[in-house]
C-alpha cells in the first residue's frame, strides 16, 4: 500500500511543552502548503541529514519546531547573511533559507541582494503575501497599490508608499543567481509548479551549483481578511497581476559545480597579510610609559609618521599602540593619531596628555599644545607661529619639516623631516637605527625610496643641528 | 494519533485519511478535491471547527487534498 503524506518533519511538534502535531499558522495559510513541499523535496533528494533551514523572522519563526533536519533562528531579515556563514563554515551543507516578504524583501532587502550577488550556495525560498503577518496586517513591500492594510487604512498609494517590490526581477540584474522562479501556492496546479521549483531549487544546492530564489506567491486569509478559499483567488487575480507567475532564469545546465575550498590562511597568516611577524614584545617595567600624538592635516604624513615610530616600538619590542583619528577628507581635513610606547601592556591607546607634541600646522599647535605635560617636549614646523604659549614646563623645538622638505626637492617628505627631529632630540626613547629600520620598512614597496630618505633623514638632522 | 481509518487494515480503493482533530477546517482541499468527494462535517473537533469528512467513496488518489492542505498531519492518501 502506497501512502502519500508528509515527511520530513517531527512526528510531533513540542512547543512550549505541548506535543502538538498542528502548526502554529492559521487555516488555509500557504506556509504550511510550502513547508511540505519543503520537506517532501528534501526527503526525496535523500538531504535530510545535510540540511540547515535558516528561520526568519515572521510567521515562519517557528520553523524549527517542524523541520527535521538541521535548524538556525536569524536575527529579523539576516537569514541571507547566516545562511552565508553556514556556506563557509560548513561547505557541504545544503543551506535553504525560508523568509517571507517583510523579513526578506524589506529590513533584509540589502542581505538578500548580496547575498544573491555573491551566488552564495542557497535555496532561498521566498514567502509574498503581499502583507506582514505576524504582527497583524500592516503594508509589506509586496503590498499591491491601492491594498488596504492597518498602515495603509487608504489603500496602498504609490506617491507616498512607493509600489510593490518585485524581488524576483530585482536580483534578475544580478550575474550570480542560478535559478530564479515565481510560483505560487494558490491552487492545485500552481501547487505542483511550486513543489517541481522547489525541488530543482535544492537539486542546485546537492550539485553544488549556486543560488537559487523561488518566490512563492501565498494566501494569509487572516490578514487579508478571506476566507481561506477566496484567499487563494485573492492571490490568483490580484497578486498574479502585479506579480507574474513563470521562471526569470534557468542557467542550472551550464552552471559549473562550486570548486573545492581554497586552503584557508589561519588566524595568524590573516593577521600578519604576508608579512614577517615581529617577535612579541618583552615586558620591561623599568621602560616608561611614553605617549605620543601627532597632530596636523591630512595628506601630511601625520598618520604614516606615527606608524613609523610605533613600528620602530614593535621592532624594540617594546609593547606600543597607533590610534588614529581623522575627518572623513581624505585629504586637508585635520588629522592626528596617538602612539604609546610601553615597557607593558597597555591600557589605553587614546591620549590626551601627550609627553611629546608633534605638530605640522597652525591649527593643531593652537588645539594640542596646552595639552601637553609638564617636561614634555612639542616639535612644531617652522611655519607655526608660537603665539600661543605652551604651558609651564614645557620644551618646544621648530623644526623645519614643511620649507626644508620643500627645498630638498620632495615636498611630501615633510614627515620624515620630523621623525628625524624625533630621533636628532631622543624624544622617543627608542634607538635611532630602529626609527631608521622603521622608515625604510615603511618603503618596502618602493624600494627606490629607500636610499632616497635616509638621505632626506641626514640631511634634516644636520639642519636640526645647526639649528638649535 | 487519532486516525479515523487503522493504518493496519489495507484498503481495496484509494481514499484520503483525516485527522479530524488537526484539521483547522479551511476548506483548501474541499475545493480543490477533483471528484467533490470531501466536504466540511457537522462535528465539532476537539479544536473546536467543522473537519474535513470523506463521502466514503469516489475517491480516485491524487493526493490533491493532500497538497492543498496546510496541515502537515491533516490528511493523507492511501492507495491500494
Amino acid at each position: 500500500m502506497k501512502e502519500i503524506k508528509t515527511v520530513g518533519m517531527y512526528e510531533t511538534f513540542d512547543r512550549s511543552g505541548k506535543h502538538t502535531r498542528a502548526t502554529h499558522y492559521c487555516a488555509g495559510c500557504g506556509h504550511g502548503i510550502v513547508h511540505k513541499l519543503v520537506t517532501e523535496a528534501m526527503v526525496e533528494l535523500g538531504l535530510q541529514d545535510r540540511t540547515v533551514i535558516v528561520n526568519p523572522i515572521g510567521c515562519a519563526v517557528f520553523g524549527y519546531y517542524y523541520w527535521d533536519c538541521g535548524n538556525i533562528g536569524a536575527a529579523h531579515g539576516r537569514a541571507a547573511a547566516v545562511g552565508s556563514a553556514v556556506n563557509r563554515v560548513r561547505p557541504e551543507a545544503v543551506v535553504i533559507s525560508y523568509q517571507g516578504d517583510g523579513d526578506l524583501a524589506a529590513i533584509g532587502m540589502n542581505h538578500t541582494f548580496q547575498s544573491a550577488n555573491r551566488g552564495e550556495h542557497m535555496a532561498v525560498i521566498f514567502i509574498n503575501n503581499a502583507i506582514y503577518g505576524m504582527t497583524g496586517g500592516q503594508m509589506a513591500p509586496t503590498t499591491l497599490v491601492g491594498m488596504k492594510t492597518k498602515t495603509s487604512p487608504f489603500g496602498r498609494d504609490p506617491l507616498t508608499m512607493g509600489y510593490p517590490i518585485h524581488v524576483c526581477e530585482t536580483l534578475n540584474q544580478l550575474r550570480a543567481p542560478v535559478y530564479i522562479t515565481r510560483v505560487s501556492v494558490a491552487d492545485t496546479r500552481r501547487i505542483m509548479q511550486a513543489k517541481a521549483a522547489i525541488r530543482k531549487a535544492l537539486e542546485i544546492q546537492r550539485d553544488g551549483k549556486g543560488y537559487a530564489f523561488v518566490e512563492v506567491i501565498s494566501p494569509c486569509p487572516t490578514n487579508l481578511g478571506l476566507s481561506p478559499v477566496k484567499a487563494a483567488q485573492f492571490c490568483i487575480e490580484q497578486m498574479e497581476q502585479e506579480f507574474p507567475l513563470g521562471t526569470l532564469r534557468d542557467n542550472t545546465k551550464e552552471a559549473d559545480p562550486r570548486a573545492a575550498p581554497a586552503p584557508k590562511p589561519t588566524p595568524q597568516e590573516y593577521f600578519e597579510a604576508g608579512e614577517t611577524a615581529l617577535p612579541p614584545a618583552v615586558v620591561d617595567p623599568d621602560f616608561k610609559e611614553l605617549r605620543l600624538k601627532f597632530t596636523g592635516f591630512g595628506g601630511q604624513g601625520i598618520l604614516s609618521l606615527g606608524i613609523c615610530v610605533a613600528e620602530a616600538a614593535r621592532m624594540e619590542r617594546r609593547f606600543t599602540s597607533w590610534y588614529p583619528s581623522y575627518g572623513p577628507e581624505q585629504r586637508g581635513g585635520s588629522a592626528q593619531c596617538s602612539v604609546v610606547i610601553s615597557g607593558t601592556p597597555i591600557g589605553c591607546p587614546a591620549v590626551d596628555h601627550p609627553d611629546v607634541l608633534v605638530c605640522m600646522n597652525r591649527p593643531s599647535y593652537e588645539r594640542y599644545i596646552g595639552d601637553v605635560v609638564p617636561g614634555g617636549l612639542a616639535i612644531v614646523d617652522s611655519t607655526v607661529p608660537l603665539e600661543v604659549k605652551p604651558p609651564e614646563g614645557v620644551r618646544v623645538v621648530q623644526m623645519s619639516a614643511i620649507d626644508l622638505a620643500i627645498e630638498l626637492g620632495v615636498p611630501k617628505a615633510a614627515n620624515t623631516m620630523m621623525l628625524a627631529a624625533l630621533m636628532e632630540l631622543g624624544a622617543t626613547g627608542l634607538k635611532p637605527e630602529h626609527l631608521q629600520a622603521a622608515l625604510d620598512a615603511s618603503f618596502k614597496k618602493k624600494p627606490e625610496l629607500v636610499e632616497k630618505n635616509r638621505a632626506l633623514l641626514r640631511e634634516a638632522v644636520s639642519w636640526l643641528k645647526s639649528h638649535t | 494519533m487519532g486516525n479515523t481509518n487503522s493504518e493496519e487494515e489495507a484498503p481495496k480503493l484509494p481514499r484520503p485519511v483525516i485527522d479530524a482533530d488537526e484539521c483547522k477546517s479551511c476548506g483548501r482541499c474541499v475545493a480543490a478535491c477533483p471528484k467533490k468527494c470531501l466536504k466540511l462535517g457537522t462535528v465539532l473537533n476537539n479544536r473546536g471547527v467543522y473537519p474535513v469528512t470523506y463521502q466514503g467513496e469516489g475517491c480516485i488518489g491524487c493526493a490533491v487534498c493532500f497538497y492543498n492542505c496546510p496541515e502537515p498531519y491533516a490528511i493523507k492518501v492511501q492507495k491500494a
